[in-house]
């Protein structure tokens, strides 16, 4: 069963690796759409996922790592990569700030407060505030990623770059989630005064998984600023926040290969049904529509975590 | 004998209700106390306020010399007071084993970044977390269902689960709402046996039961409240025999 699912993994991978070799550039962009969704929406996971925080507000950070990355990039000419961890920080750093008086709220009200939060920061970006962000015409003149030497400009080349760094956000994120870290969110989002009453600092762990959430979804908003060259508030406004949404509660919350295939199907449905042109809204909306009846969960809901109990125990092909 | 915990004054008021009324009483350490009452007397007031899930109007309570009525509950837990609650409070959805290992969570210290990096002390961590679940659910008598989800464990098996993982807190100090609720005689008599072990451990007891085959053979003192006051303390014996306690709680037998 394992080794089924491993195969499949490898075989998804290696596919998705080629693919660049076999589709023209628009479908890579289009991959590198999906690409970026992936690793936002995976931010998102552990907020909303792992810790069961209804935060709407995602663009915000997004927006903030992109905007850190353009005015810092266009101003004073540093590289772009060096500043993908100063974009986490940026916005990890507005996380905190932000999520600490609204920490305790709950479920809906929280969701009401985020979307607020998204919405100041794009109207504030339009305003042009302390005249940096550019207004509603946003920033342009953004350098292009320069790694190792190797200047990164056509699609493929962007393919690699965002799918690498998508790479090892699973990686890092799959160690985080099957951790003492990951737990505690867990316990928090099934029952947070029973997780309280079991010692965890409860409002803590949310604080830090806004904050990593963030991080990476600033992260995400340099590689973004990078790749369009030019930024506008248009491209942080509510609806991307509903899109993560979506893709994590469509792929399964707290999952992460059920979020990088709601990041396929929310990004790539679209794509492919163009044709149909308003319908595929339609039929969008209504697959929605039986999802929430049909797989409340996700399409992919989490496995259980794994612990070596029967080798702890001594016993043997018990398992 | 030392004072482990005790109420000083204790009042709660949820608006013009007064839930618990200058409740005091000392519990000393390597007991095993019974708080009961008649429904409704506020007995899960007292606990929730030991344990800082309410904070209280009027009075203190004091741990191991320390006043801890502002204390958040986790701190108080990582203090050394653990607790079951009265309506079972599990992680439903998750294993049996997760479950206790919310437990270990207190007395572990690895973060996000040694996760991330799976260090060698987040490793030896998580094995030594692992275990010390293991033992906790072998005490209870739930190791073979280690790897079974909460929701899918019997209601004793539940409350057994929820000891579990109070126990793995490591506490010097154990509160239990009702913990043979829902149980039937044979599972009840191995709970006594089992609250026995826990003090053998060391750790003082302090539980709410409505099982009175429970309370008079398991508890060595007993404090029973009504209406959010202390009417009577006394071993079990002198509880039975007291006229104000058979007149607010088992005179009702009488009828």
């Amino acid at each position: 069963m394992k080794d089924k699912r491993l195969v499949i993994y490898a075989v998804i991978s290696v596919v998705l690796l080629l693919s660049p070799l076999f589709l023209n550039a628009y479908w890579v962009d289009v991959l590198n759409n999906v690409g970026l969704y992936t690793i936002l929406a995976l931010s998102l996971n552990i907020i909303l996922g792992h810790a069961g925080l209804f935060h709407m507000g995602h663009a915000a950070f997004y927006a903030l790592g992109a905007y850190t990355t353009a005015i810092i990039n266009t101003t004073y000419h540093i590289p772009i990569l060096w500043l993908l961890p100063v974009s986490g920080l940026v916005a990890g750093l507005a996380a905190l700030v932000v999520a600490r008086p609204i920490i305790h709220l709950r479920g809906d009200y929280l969701l009401i407060v985020t979307i607020g939060f998204v919405e100041i920061v794009r109207i504030a970006l339009v305003n042009n505030v302390f005249g940096i962000t550019g207004g509603s015409n946003g920033i342009f003149g953004i350098n292009r990623p320069i790694l190792f030497g190797w200047k990164i400009n056509k699609p493929w080349e962007f393919f690699y770059l965002i799918w690498g760094f998508a790479a090892v956000t699973i990686f890092l994120f799959n160690r985080l989630e099957n951790s003492r870290f990951g737990r505690a969110l867990n316990f928090l989002r099934e029952d947070d005064v029973a997780a309280e009453g079991s010692g965890i600092n409860t409002a803590h762990y949310k604080l830090i998984a806004f904050v990593i959430g963030a991080f990476w979804a600033g992260m995400v908003g340099n590689i973004f600023a990078a790749k369009m060259t030019i930024i506008a508030p248009e491209s942080f406004n509510f609806w991307e926040s509903v899109v993560l949404f979506m893709i994590v509660l469509l792929g399964g919350r707290g999952s992460i290969r059920g979020v990088i295939l709601g990041a396929f199907l929310v990004l790539g449905l679209p794509e492919i049904f163009r044709q149909f042109a308003t319908a595929r809204m339609l039929i969008f909306g209504a697959f929605m529509v039986a999802m929430m009846i049909f797989r409340t969960e996700g399409i992919l809901p989490p496995l259980p975590r794994k612990y070596p109990i029967a080798k702890m125990l001594g016993r043997e092909g018990s398992a | 004998m030392t004072t482990l915990l005790s109420l000083k004054n204790l009042t709660k008021r949820f608006g013009g209700l007064v839930a618990v009324d200058h409740v005091n009483f000392d519990v000393e350490a390597g007991a095993i106390v019974g708080l009961i009452g008649p429904n409704g007397a506020g007995k899960t007031t007292v606990f929730n306020l030991i344990t800082g899930n309410y904070r209280p109007d009027e009075g203190d309570v004091i741990f191991d010399n320390q006043s801890i009525k502002t204390l958040p509950t986790h701190k108080i837990v990582s203090l050394g007071i653990a607790r079951t609650f009265q309506t079972i409070r599990l992680f439903h959805k998750l294993a049996a084993i997760e479950n206790v290992l919310a437990g270990c969570h207190c007395r572990m210290q690895s973060g996000s970044l040694a996760a991330m990096f799976r260090t060698p002390t987040q490793r030896r961590e998580e094995h030594q977390a692992l275990q010390t679940a293991l033992k906790e659910l072998e005490f209870v008598g739930l190791q073979s269902q280690a790897d079974q989800l909460a929701e899918n464990l019997s209601y004793g098996n539940q409350r057994l689960l929820e000891i579990a993982r109070a126990l793995a807190t490591q506490p010097r100090f154990i509160i239990l709402d009702e913990p043979a609720g829902g149980m039937n005689n044979q599972e009840t008599a191995a709970l006594i046996q089992t609250i026995r072990n826990i003090r053998d451990r060391g750790i003082t007891v302090l539980l709410i039961e409505h099982d009175m085959s429970l309370v008079m053979e398991a508890c060595e003192q007993l404090v029973v409240i009504e209406n959010g006051a202390k009417i009577a303390e006394g071993d079990p014996q002198a509880i039975q025999s007291d006229p104000k306690v058979i007149e607010a709680y088992l005179g009702t037998d009488e009828e």
